[in-house]
């Protein structure tokens, strides 16, 4: 789950690194009231979590309160990348000496987090690292052992930092890998982190993602954020069609009918599990269907909950067929699924033979499920029938009734 | 032979109680030659039987009883408690920890990986269905039912690996209708961090006499199938290996999540057109379906064998 950058601020300013004297409003005059409170002047930048807002026009310097005001309006007004923003955060427009970069991410490989430092901030590391390799420092770091500071030290020296720079370097990046891991952030990234005129730091932009399974456990620092249960913070909000996918899902906590997501094509998918409904959806679009959506079955759903998944996709405008399909399943059992994508076609008044382009879920109780689907007409396959020649079948069948 | 488990591994499933774990210990005692399941473990439920399997509150309890040093555990609690349980499970011995369950957070993961390396034990999953090798003995829910997981696996040359549960059973099964058995088949489990990685199995393999070839089921998403590639170039790996690859359709969608929880495409890296990319030049080969699978294993098989 991805912060704004505002939030993202707070976080690093309770971690006890000095930030700049930032202020974060939805409207135009408390922009000018933050910006007379500054004096001087400042930064009007949009809060939307996406890239690319300097290039947008979401970022803008003021001189003064009312041109603060001024620039807080139009910011507010402009969407980036179809992405309303939040807010504007009003920074004082510090005077940078230079410009560092510190991050830590985790490796999945080492299974470690580590600490990325570098003395070029202010752009992508990932470009610092292409081009100037000896500027980025990285260390691995004990996520048992208590971290010491002597570990920031290594990366920041490692890059030829040293004076008081490294001195004041040193406790920011420690802070920064603790409220990392106390977090269970799966990034936490202060760039650029200045060095002001004065010689002392100051973050000026800070991105922080807190891994989804874990924010159970940080309810009081989202509360403190007013980051609601509801905002799931996805690359794309949830649309209509997906958030009844959840609904479904939430109908009872028997196994997953779920994990909906919206495409725009003919043939409705009833799929899963995890990697067959991958497999699955690939398979479709390489024999050249066009899925209405993506969704997972998996741990064996109560039949209720199955018909709730097929009602949904079959309702769902443009979608002309279904298929239901599956990966072996050892736990989902198949006469439970059959019944209940069985149940939606009736309860919609459809016929199930005509509706349902193939069934194809071989595994636990599988004859009982064949014989449900053999009284209603429904075409099914078994094992012998590949994930990928039961998508060709489904799609043909599609095919010929357009 | 197999990696990992053979008819001899005794282990414990912590959880046991569980309705998941109910059946999963069902299912391990019914294949093969039956599992050694030795005890399992409630906190508050020491005295009671599963299936025969007698219950204790902790692993110590467990391992005093048996007698002996018990050599694996299954994992199936909760995930706010899985960490606690797998740190028990370590300190007590146990050197093969398969966790069953899924949602862990990685900070959680990260650790009991770093315990399991000081401690030389190791960890399969989390988010996996566990272990298995054909007609010997089952370590997980993996293949289901034993009258089920007959259907799909049978004994013969291909170690699989794979990061979908559900997809070892789809492959072996696939594998085991064109006549080509299963030495060991392992579900990795789907999440961003795990305790073993394709690179982490090789070497078992490798060592595996009756292993001749290897199928792995990949997912965008992270950089185990980069360091695969990277392992099999640096060791010259004797094993011929065939990927199948899923979740294509995710590099025009980055920041999205699929299927498993480490399965999104945040960086070029871990797009599945790098990947397969990657796993060519290694030459691992890539196939479009997996009804092609057993006939590049065949033909790899061909080609290695002299004539």
């Amino acid at each position: 789950m991805r912060f704004f950058e505002y939030e993202a601020r707070e976080i690093v300013k309770r971690a006890g690194i000095p930030v700049t004297d930032f202020g974060f409003t939805t409207d135009a005059g408390e922009a000018r009231a933050i910006a007379e409170r500054i004096g001087g002047p400042v930064v009007i930048k949009s809060q939307v979590l996406t890239g690319g807002r300097m290039k947008a026009g979401g970022v803008q310097f003021a001189d003064t309160p009312e041109e603060a005001e001024a620039h807080a309006r139009d910011v507010l007004a402009l969407e980036i990348n179809g992405h309303a923003p939040r807010g504007v955060l009003v920074d004082p427009k510090a005077e940078v000496a230079q410009e560092y970069y510190a991050g830590v991410v985790w490796d999945g490989i080492r299974k470690q987090p580590v600490m990325i430092f570098s003395p070029v901030g202010g752009i992508d590391i990932e470009q610092v690292a292409e081009e100037q390799p000896d500027k980025v420092g990285r260390r691995h770091f004990s996520n048992i052992l208590p971290l010491s500071e002597f570990a920031a030290k290594e990366v920041v020296a490692s890059t030829g930092v040293t004076g008081s720079a490294l001195n004041k370097l040193v406790p920011i990046v420690t802070k920064l890998a603790r409220l990392f891991v106390a977090h269970d952030m799966t990034l936490a990234e202060i760039n650029p982190l200045g060095r002001l005129a004065d010689g002392s730091f100051v973050a000026l932009d800070a991105h922080m993602d807190m891994e989804n399974e874990a924010r159970g456990r940080h309810r009081a620092l989202l509360e403190d954020l007013g980051v609601g249960d509801e905002e799931t913070r996805q690359a794309r909000e949830a649309t209509p069609f997906e958030l009844a996918g959840e609904e479904v899902d939430a109908m009872d906590h028997r196994g997953v009918a779920g994990n909906v997501t919206e495409f725009d094509g003919n043939l409705g998918l009833v799929i899963g599990a995890g990697g067959g409904s991958l497999t699955l959806f690939d398979a479709v679009r390489s024999s050249g269907g066009d899925p209405a959506n993506y969704c997972e079955i998996g741990g064996n759903p109560s039949v209720r909950k199955a018909a709730g998944l097929a009602k949904l996709v079959l309702q769902k405008p443009g979608v002309d067929k279904i298929a239901v399909m599956m990966s072996i399943v050892s736990n989902t059992r198949v006469d439970i699924v059959a019944r209940g994508v069985i149940k939606a076609c009736l309860e919609l008044g459809f016929d199930p033979a005509e509706k349902i382009a193939i069934f194809r879920i071989p595994g636990a109780w599988e004859d009982e499920g064949y014989k449900i689907l053999d009284r209603y007409g429904v075409e099914y396959a078994d094992r012998s029938v590949s994930l990928h020649e039961a998508a060709r079948r489904a799609v043909e069948k599609i095919g010929a009734a357009a | 032979m197999s990696i990992l488990v053979d008819a001899t591994t005794t282990f414990i499933v912590q959880g046991i109680t569980g309705r998941e774990a109910v059946n999963l210990t069902r299912e391990c005692l019914d294949y093969g030659a039956g599992a050694k399941v030795v005890g399992g473990v409630t906190p508050g439920r020491l005295g009671r039987e599963v299936h025969g399997v007698p219950v204790f509150d902790t692993v110590a309890q467990a391992v005093q009883h048996h007698g002996a040093p018990i050599d694996g555990s299954v994992v199936t609690v909760p995930p706010a408690f899985t960490k606690d349980a797998v740190f028990e499970a370590i300190e007590n011995g146990i050197k093969l920890i398969v966790i069953v369950t899924e949602r862990i957070p990685r900070r959680d993961v990260a650790q009991m990986v770093e315990l399991a390396q000081l401690r030389g034990a190791r960890i399969i999953g989390p988010n996996c269905l566990g272990i298995i090798v054909p007609d010997v003995v089952k370590m997980g829910g993996i293949g289901g039912p034993a009258k089920d997981a007959a259907k799909s696996y049978a004994p013969g040359p291909v170690g699989v690996i794979s990061r979908s549960g559900g997809m070892t059973t789809e492959m072996s099964s696939t594998l085991t209708a064109a006549g080509l058995g299963q030495s060991t088949a392992v579900s990795i489990g789907g999440d961003a961090i795990i305790g073993s990685s394709y690179a982490e199995l090789m070497p078992l393999f490798e060592a595996d006499e009756q292993t001749q070839a290897i199928v792995i089921y990949t997912e965008p998403g992270g950089r185990m199938e980069a360091e695969l590639a990277r392992w099999v170039t640096e060791n010259q790996s004797r094993l011929p290996i065939v990927a199948f690859m899923a979740g294509r359709f995710m590099d025009e969608m980055p920041g999205m999540s699929f299927g498993h929880a480490g399965t999104i495409v945040e960086g070029k890296e871990d797009t599945a057109t790098e990947k397969i990319a990657r796993l060519a030049e290694a030459g691992i080969t890539v196939a479009e379906e997996i009804s092609q699978i057993p006939e590049l294993i065949q033909a790899k098989l061909a080609e290695r064998s002299p004539a």
